[in-house]
């Protein structure tokens, strides 16, 4: 029995159209109404949502059957899937590794043939991640291309739902079908209408300038960078021109993401009450005293620290040195990837930095964890649109290429990524 | 490098403005990793102020009456409801 899912299902489509007959698996933190969205935690274990995520409703109008909810760290916090209440997933490209994460439950279904695609959400890389580590295909799309309603937020100024796939066109597919503006997300714009990315997987590379971003390339485990090197210098071969990219921001990155994500989600998961659903905490002493007992109860170690130390990056003293600083860097990284692309079509690196890890071996140190994301969060911070695409393996395991686009910019990066397939 | 050592005080102070009870364990280590992640953090100094415009606009609606979920669906997931109500603790 997989370890991918936390809930198989069997959600029949109430439409026709671009995905007849395909089987779809759906991270659990996307709300599906009838069958309990557990977003991983203790928290939520229970908890059954009356309506369905916007996206829902766009897969089953195109006549996609969801299959189940998958696994994933829980409330989306990590990058190996290991902080799941409900347990780890192991990789199916090799079962004593992590799948990635923290939509490592999606991107398992998918390598391991249990679902057609998958959808997941990626806030600091949890869909480029597990995409590349399981060897499959992960998009993220532009800030806003997507609705997050019913989105269980974890930060919600970094995150966006996106697909898994075995191949770019298939991805780009599911793509066309959840993007687009929705009334009930305020931040979706009018660029995600009636769009046509299939069609741009056409591996297609001559005449295309890649700029390869040199920080992330030096950053990465060797074995990593010399797959990179060796598929990018192909891509020379067929007409395409790289240019080597340096941009000092992103050094910064992962501090200002973990500082601003903690942040966010600091405030987000003040919902979590236990009252209106989740755990309670019981009706001993005052309101603060239940609401404490029943975060403990409800909570995770890996949720609770972030809780914690984002509350303290925003308390009185504390807010204009972590809080501020991490939006200067942001705007940052935003001026220093809109220079780039005056440069270049698209921009290319290893999607992470390492290999798959062994289960296990990364949960000791938080810092070491977080730092594998430092690849993939620059994106998140920039609103932009990125794919992670299998390039090969090293030491038989895969390893992920991903490219970066301006906003927007979802055909030229899935018209990359098609090229390296 | 830093004076950003976390003495396990500072750690309960704010699990209490964070409404997270913790047990003595988990406080005792969380110290020691805030340490290190506070630490990492500093060098956020560095980075220059930045001058950015936002290309923000607000997004409105009329303020009228739709369809929404009813009483009976929006109490379901509550651990105690009464009369059509959410049960909470007391209050203060």
């Amino acid at each position: 029995m997989s370890d991918a899912f936390i809930t198989r299902t069997e959600i029949e489509s109430d439409g026709d159209g671009s995905l007849d007959g395909q089987r779809i698996a759906v991270k659990d933190n996307i709300s599906t109404e009838g069958t309990r969205t557990t977003c991983g935690s203790a928290m939520l274990a229970e908890y059954v949502p009356p309506y369905d995520a916007t996206v829902i409703e766009r897969l089953k109008a195109s006549g996609a059957t969801i299959v189940g909810k998958t696994n994933m760290d829980e409330f989306g916090m990590g990058t190996t899937t290991e902080s799941s209440h409900f347990g780890p997933t192991t990789n199916p490209v090799d079962e004593e590794r992590v799948p990635g994460g923290s939509s490592g439950g999606s991107a398992a279904a998918v390598a391991a043939g249990e679902a057609d695609l998958a959808l997941g959400t990626d806030t600091g890389g949890s869909v480029r991640c597990p995409a590349a580590f399981c060897g499959v295909v992960g998009i993220k799309p532009t800030y806003g291309l997507v609705s997050r309603y019913g989105l269980v937020a974890y930060a919600n100024s970094l995150e966006q739902v996106g697909p898994l796939a075995p191949t770019v066109e298939k991805a780009a597919e599911l793509l066309d079908v959840i993007a687009g503006p929705d009334e009930r997300d305020a931040t979706t714009r009018s660029e995600g209408a009636d769009t046509d990315y299939a069609s741009a997987a056409d591996g297609d590379i001559d005449g295309t300038t890649i700029g390869v971003l040199t920080d992330l390339v030096d950053g990465a485990d060797e074995r990593v960078a010399a797959v990179f090197e060796e598929r990018i210098a192909e891509l020379e071969d067929r007409g395409a021109e790289l240019r080597e990219i340096e941009l000092d921001s992103l050094a910064h990155a992962v501090r200002a993401y973990y500082v601003i994500a903690m942040s966010e989600a600091s405030s987000n998961l003040a919902r979590f009450d236990g009252v209106r659903y989740g755990i309670s905490g019981g009706f001993d002493g005052d309101w603060n005293d239940a609401f404490a007992r029943a975060r403990e109860a409800g909570f995770g170690s890996e949720v609770k620290r972030r809780v914690l130390l984002g509350t303290y990056a925003l308390s009185a003293g504390y807010h204009d040195k972590y809080y501020e600083k991490a939006q200067d860097t942001r705007a940052w990284i935003k001026q220093e990837f809109d220079a780039a692309f005056e440069e270049a079509d698209v921009l290319a690196s290893p999607t992470m930095p390492v290999l798959p890890p062994k289960l296990g071996e990364s949960l000791e140190d938080p810092l070491q964890h977080y730092l594998m994301d430092a690849n993939t969060v620059p994106v998140n911070l920039a609103d932009l649109p990125a794919i992670s695409v299998p390039a090969g393996t090293a030491d038989g395991l895969p390893v992920g290429a991903q490219f970066v686009g301006p906003a927007f910019g979802e055909r030229a990066v899935i018209r990359a990524a098609s090229a390296l397939e | 490098m830093s004076d950003a050592s976390v003495d396990p005080a500072t750690v309960a102070h704010v699990a209490d403005l964070a409404r997270v009870d913790l047990d003595e364990d988990e406080a005792e280590a969380f110290a020691t990793q805030f340490a290190d992640v506070l630490d990492y953090f500093e060098t956020l100094d560095e980075v220059p102020e930045v001058d950015s415009e936002p290309e923000l606009v607000n997004v409105l609606r009329t303020d009228e009456a739709r369809e929404s979920l009813s009483q009976d669906e929006a109490l379901r997931n509550a651990p105690e409801a009464e009369d059509g109500y959410f049960e909470g603790p007391p209050v203060g």
